[in-house]
């Protein structure tokens, strides 16, 4: 990074940028009261000038120089310290513009989404801190600073999960997403030990540098990139660790747009990215990355076809496509992968606001069954939500195609993972369009009173609709495929974050245009084979999934989700139950408050029987004192 | 000041009276019941010990003991003042000095 010239003048904005969404959460925290309605609003335009000054570094900055500089040093021992700073380069203003972006439209959504709510204020305090750790965590010029973005957003996830805390079940979802992450954040902890003990410090240039300094497949870097993964794993909802995102939909709909779908969930991908030259030099790992990326995109994809819940559908879709992004990172291709993410963000914050428009039209209604023929009553979330089911199944043009096409084309000389994927691509197009005319064609399966209620949202939630759709429309033309003879934009930007793994890697496996256009051809005759296998089931024969208790063998398999959530619960949680009630009778009763209790005996036992000394009796003290005192006489005359 | 005391009477004298006042104070304080008699018992104990300090002092050519005395004796003063004045108040109290009646403080 050497080559990049510091430009000084950007250090104050740049340092704003997550200080605007920390000062909305202090604000809203402490004198929500007192700003009564205006305080929704604040946070929203703190959160869109943290957009403005994003855009001003993009503009300022581009992809020739960074910013890197350390705002404090935060701990100092021996020839390690560890330093509070802040990195912004190519790879980071992508993030910032995305997380900025989005996050403001789903502010200005939740203004109205959330209006009728008493967490309102609360709400949006919670929004804005997620906003600054999410910041924090793509900012760092550290991992440790990564990391305390990492935990920041996992405890921002946890409460907004459980923002509606009056309910159990939702109480129950947000403690298990925090579990189900702890345990991947203790991998990138112990990924941070390695790399503090072996490569002489946390920070990106110090550790990458170094690490460029092994060979290729050093057992070290196995170990510490794996370690790292696990942490993505956790919060990237990769096999094993993702049923807590599906339970996640608990929160909010603005909250699963924002932190379960556009943001959040793609801190893995952006940590994977971040440390390439890592993964680059340990095979193994990108090896693991790819096959437990695809394994994900596969299973998630089939559960997603018997969901009849909307919002668990769109999240079986999010845990599919961060399965592609990996199978993407795995095969080497970092920017694709990233590409995806951009992409994704859009298309997929799209799909949850306009699932929730949906559900607040339906005022709370989540069951697919109970919805259809929905596209005349609300015709703009209708057509931006056919947007993004059109992108998200990797239609020409829009924005999923091109990032989809450029994953499918990376893994194309691995014959069976591009098998695996387009499989994938091919039921995601399937059960995206099962969602999409379930919900918007044939007739209102609902109740009466359901029908009457049915109305357009308010603008502040079809303008970021509207917003999203034309991102959702025109991303995809960040990264135009090479057959197509325009600049990849997109690829171009992040070269200098990637250009040190090429190197490692290798020459990438080119498809000449022929087969890039055969690929893309394929890709869209499977998704558009899905939707016309979709639209015979679901709108030309109106079959309507059957209620729970009727699924029969496979299909109920799957409807339960192959019963992953049963068997970690037989597996995992019982077992621990067990044991903890085991250490409750034995340990806990027995042990421990034996010693207690018998301490206490003890004292008690004491002093009832020394009482029985103090008789009252005068004579008898003077006679003891007496008598003592001849004993000591005669101890003394002994000696 | 040594020639005040008869030095010709055997030391052993004192230490016999000294011995006997004391066993008597002894005896008194442990088989009496009167909580007066009692403490004119420690009196005796006290001044048989104050007896011996003296005779020691004597013999010895040291006025030391002699002067000790004075300060015991002048303490001893004011300690049978608060004893007296606690058995004035537990006689109003109990209307008996017998030391039998004074057993409420007990385990």
């Amino acid at each position: 990074m050497e080559q990049f010239i510091q430009p000084i003048n950007l250090i104050a904005p740049s340092l704003w940028v997550p200080l605007l969404p920390l000062l909305g959460f202090f604000l809203l925290t402490f004198f929500g009261k007192q700003l009564k309605s205006a305080g929704p609003w604040i946070a929203s335009l703190l959160v869109l000038g943290s957009f403005l000054l994003s855009v001003y570094l993009f503009v300022n900055l581009g992809n020739k120089q960074s910013l890197d500089y350390d705002v404090f040093t935060w701990m100092h021992w021996g020839e390690v310290s560890l330093n509070f700073g802040f990195l912004i380069d190519p790879l980071s203003l992508i993030m910032l513009l995305v997380i900025t972006g989005i996050g403001f439209l789903i502010h200005l959504y939740s203004i109205g989404y959330m209006h009728h709510d008493e967490g309102f204020v609360r709400f949006f305090s919670y929004l804005n801190l997620f906003i600054f750790f999410m910041l924090l965590l793509v900012m760092g010029n550290s991992y440790l600073i990564m990391f305390i973005g990492w935990e920041g957003v996992g405890l921002c996830s946890y409460l907004l999960i459980g923002f509606w805390y009056t309910n159990d079940a939702y109480n129950d979802a947000a403690k298990k997403a925090f579990i189900m992450n702890r345990i991947g954040d203790l991998g990138f902890l112990l990924g941070m030990f390695f790399m503090l003990f072996y490569l002489g410090g946390l920070d990106f240039a110090t550790v990458l540098s170094n690490a460029a300094e092994f060979e290729k497949g050093a057992p070290l870097l196995v170990v510490i990139t794996l370690l790292l993964f696990v942490g993505a794993m956790g919060k990237s909802a990769q096999l094993p660790l993702y049923t807590w995102l599906p339970d996640a939909m608990a929160g909010p709909t603005p909250v699963s747009a924002l932190i379960h779908a556009a943001t959040m969930v793609t801190a893995g991908i952006y940590m994977i990215v971040r440390s390439n030259i890592l993964f680059s030099l340990a095979p193994f790992t990108l090896e693991v990355v790819m096959w437990v990326g695809v394994a994900t995109s596969l299973f998630a994809a089939i559960i997603g076809i018997k969901q009849n819940d909307i919002k668990k559908v769109l999240a079986y879709s999010t845990v599919s496509q961060l399965g592609l992004m990996f199978a993407a990172l795995g095969l080497g291709a970092y920017t694709s992968g990233m590409f995806h993410v951009v992409t994704h963000a859009f298309f997929k914050a799209l799909l949850f606001l306009g699932a929730g428009s949906v559900i607040h039209a339906m005022g709370g209604e989540q069951d697919m069954r109970r919805m259809g023929g929905l596209w005349k009553y609300i015709k703009v979330t209708a057509i931006t939500f056919l947007i993004a089911t059109l992108a998200i199944s990797g239609i020409f043009p829009f924005a999923g195609f091109f990032s989809k096409d450029e994953i499918l084309a990376a893994a194309f000389h691995h014959k069976i993972v591009w098998v695996l994927l387009s499989v994938s691509s091919m039921i995601t197009a399937f059960y995206m369009f099962r969602l999409f005319f379930l919900t918007f064609f044939t007739s209102f399966r609902g109740t009466e009173e359901e029908k009457h209620h049915l109305h357009e949202s308010p603008w502040t939630m079809t303008l970021p609709l509207a917003i999203l759709s034309l991102f959702a429309i025109g991303a995809g033309f960040l990264g135009m495929p090479a057959v197509m003879h325009m600049p990849h934009w997109f690829n171009g930007f992040l070269a200098p974050v990637v250009e040190t793994s090429k190197s490692i890697l290798g020459e990438a496996h080119h498809v000449d245009h022929n087969t890039e256009i055969m690929l893309m051809l394929l890709a869209t005759a499977l998704a558009v084979t899905s939707i016309v296998i979709a639209y015979v089931f679901y709108v030309s024969r109106k079959t309507v999934p059957e209620p729970d208790t009727e699924t029969k063998g496979l299909a109920k398999w799957v409807a339960k989700k192959f019963y992953i959530d049963e068997l970690y619960n037989a597996v995992f949680v019982k077992p621990m139950m067990v044991l903890s009630d085991v250490f409750h009778v034995v340990i806990d009763k027995l042990v421990i408050d034996l010693f207690v209790n018998a301490s206490a005996w003890m004292v008690g036992f004491t002093g009832r029987t020394l009482r029985l000394v103090q008789t009252g009796n005068t004579g008898f003290y003077l006679f003891i004192m007496v008598f003592a005192m001849m004993v000591l006489l005669l101890i003394q005359l002994v000696q | 000041m040594s020639e005040l005391v008869n030095t010709s009477t055997p030391q052993n004298w004192y230490l016999l009276l000294s011995t006997l006042l004391f066993s008597i104070g002894v005896m008194g304080v442990l088989i009496r019941r009167n909580a007066i008699i009692i403490l004119m018992c420690i009196e005796l104990m006290l001044n048989s010990v104050n007896l011996l300090l003296v005779s020691f002092s004597a013999y010895a050519g040291n006025t030391d003991g002699q002067v000790f005395v004075f300060f015991i004796m002048v303490v001893a003063a004011a300690e049978v003042a608060v004893g007296l004045a606690l058995l004035v108040s537990i006689y109003r109290n109990l209307g008996s000095t017998d030391i039998d009646v004074l057993s409420k403080l007990k385990g």
